[in-house]
């Protein structure tokens, strides 16, 4: 699904914020990404949602080498990613239900498809009664529900999210855990950048600790 | 107004609001111009048919001159060719050259030559060279005229003025075109975060560069049809100001049929010239985004 060997990754001439990283994950696995503040996280989910391209390094996405990936072949693999945003990154003039919407949108969905998927998924984060409702109106954790339900309504192959229960109750964190888990069985592969080791632990799942810019260890551990 | 639902709010721009009203200048110039072209076309074409169906031939003045001018107009008539050959009377040239001289012009002892109109057959060509050289052996001072300097000099003037007014409308587009890149370059920099969620999300540049496309589309048509239709009426009132115009040589101007249906092509041009920049100028700035 996902394959690093010694990537770098620089912003513009700046120094390497990310050195040898080497990893995999396989297809239908659930991970946790964890290390420090400025450790390169941020960065990491970068490169694999496509944001970026490495400075050096082999980056394999869906089997596909990255650097032989063309520009115009990028959208397609980008829709098979969910990306949950630290800061969201909701449109701010679109309602939530036209926010989660847009994935199916712009794949091409059937509009009243859609919008009975997106009712559906919306009802099971809690935000049924928001449909609706613009980001500015709601709280940050609602924010987060409504990127957390965009980020899964396309049932991608590959669910990234960074910190995405941060702004969430113990109570709804679990919930949305549970939703990843969810759609981990039905064959995504997860990947959650995490400062909430009390989540990591609890949930048993291998972790990839970030140090500095660099995988700590070679082989995944189980926190 | 038109398009389908956009993800970026593009008609909130401060540019959408100024937009219209600097298209519909464009506009309102643009289809005066291409008014003006077709005008003088029209009117190039009435003066033509004002003078090509006949000749004038000119006697000098002097003792004789009304019994030579008598004799060419009897040459001329007797020409294959020629419908009719007539020596103008005193009172007519001096009604010819009221506009010149005045009404006092009769008092004057100018020495004015004598004027033969002639009318052409429509349906026989003539050569003007041999019926110059044959009235040229029965009356030598005699000047035939066929008003080709004078008609070669109009067409000069109005092929110039065309010129200009296609140039008017040339210049319209590519000012139209501009402002719908500052525009559209303008607003890639406003909502380059949105976009950059969109492309993350899966979009590809001709999503985006659709949703620019009908907001440029939208811009285009608030400012074109209104200037348009008040383009329309100012040249129609000049038709009609025209038409009262009963002045000397001044033929009747109207667009004619092609000038009015080429009219509304103006508009249609700046939506559409609109809509191509705009998606062009999309997927020309996002090509450099990954």
């Amino acid at each position: 699904m996902v394959r690093f060997q010694n990537v770098g990754m620089r912003y513009g001439f700046g120094p390497e914020v990310l050195r040898d990283i080497s990893f995999e994950l396989e297809p239908g696995s659930f991970h946790f990404l964890t290390g420090p503040s400025g450790a390169g996280k941020s960065s990491l989910l970068r490169l694999l949602y496509l944001a970026h391209r490495p400075s050096r390094g082999i980056v394999s996405m869906f089997g596909r080498d990255m650097a032989q990936a063309k520009r115009h072949e990028l959208p397609e693999m980008r829709r098979r990613i969910g990306v949950v945003f630290q800061d969201f990154r909701l449109l701010a003039h679109l309602s939530a239900l036209d926010n989660v919407a847009l994935p199916l949108r712009i794949a091409g969905y059937p509009r009243e498809k859609a919008r009975a998927h997106v009712v559906e998924l919306l009802n099971w984060v809690g935000l049924g009664d928001q449909l609706d409702a613009l980001p500015a109106t709601l709280s940050g954790g609602e924010q987060q529900r409504v990127a957390i339900a965009r980020a899964v309504i396309a049932r991608p192959r590959l669910l990234l999210a960074d910190e995405p229960t941060g702004n969430v109750d113990d109570e709804m964190a679990l919930r949305l855990m549970h939703l990843f888990i969810e759609l981990n069985r039905l064959g995504t592969t997860v990947l959650i950048a995490s400062h909430d080791q009390l989540l990591i632990r609890r949930l048993g799942k291998p972790v990839l600790r970030l140090v500095d810019g660099t995988i700590l260890s070679g082989p995944l551990e189980t926190a | 107004m038109f398009g389908p639902r956009t993800d970026l709010a593009l008609s909130r721009d401060p540019a959408g609001r100024t937009v219209p009203w600097i298209i519909a200048a464009m506009v309102f110039i643009g289809t005066l111009s291409l008014a003006a072209a077709f005008g003088l076309n029209e009117a190039s074409a009435a003066w033509r048919h004002l003078v090509t169906g006949n000749l004038t031939v000119q006697v000098p003045d002097g003792p004789d001159a009304d019994a030579r001018a008598d004799e060419a107009a009897r040459v001329l008539a007797a020409t294959p060719g020629i419908a009719s050959a007539r020596r103008l009377e005193r009172a007519e040239v001096l009604h010819l050259l009221e506009p010149w001289l005045g009404r006092d012009a009769a008092a004057t002892q100018l020495p004015l030559p004598r004027l033969v109109d002639v009318r052409l057959d429509p349906a026989l060509a003539i050569d003007t060279r041999a019926l110059a050289l044959r009235l040229a052996e029965s009356v030598p001072e005699a000047r035939l005229d066929d008003h080709g300097p004078w008609l070669e000099r109009l067409s000069r003037l109005t092929r110039g003025l065309q010129m200009i007014a296609a140039g008017g409308v040339g210049i319209v587009a590519c000012a139209t075109m501009l402002i719908v890149v500052f525009t559209i370059r303008a607003g890639l920099l406003v909502h380059r975060e949105v976009i950059s969620v969109l492309h993350l999300i899966g979009a590809q540049d001709a999503y985006i560069a659709r949703q620019f496309q009908w907001h440029a589309v939208n811009m285009a048509f608030k400012g074109a049809l209104p200037a348009f239709l008040l383009a329309a009426l100012v040249a129609f009132a000049l038709g009609l100001a025209a038409d009262r115009l009963s002045a000397p040589l001044i033929p009747k101007v109207a667009l004619g049929t092609a000038g009015w249906l080429a009219l509304p092509l103006v508009p249609l041009t700046a939506i559409l010239l609109a809509a191509v920049t705009a998606r062009l100028t999309v997927l020309l700035n996002l090509k450099r985004t990954l």
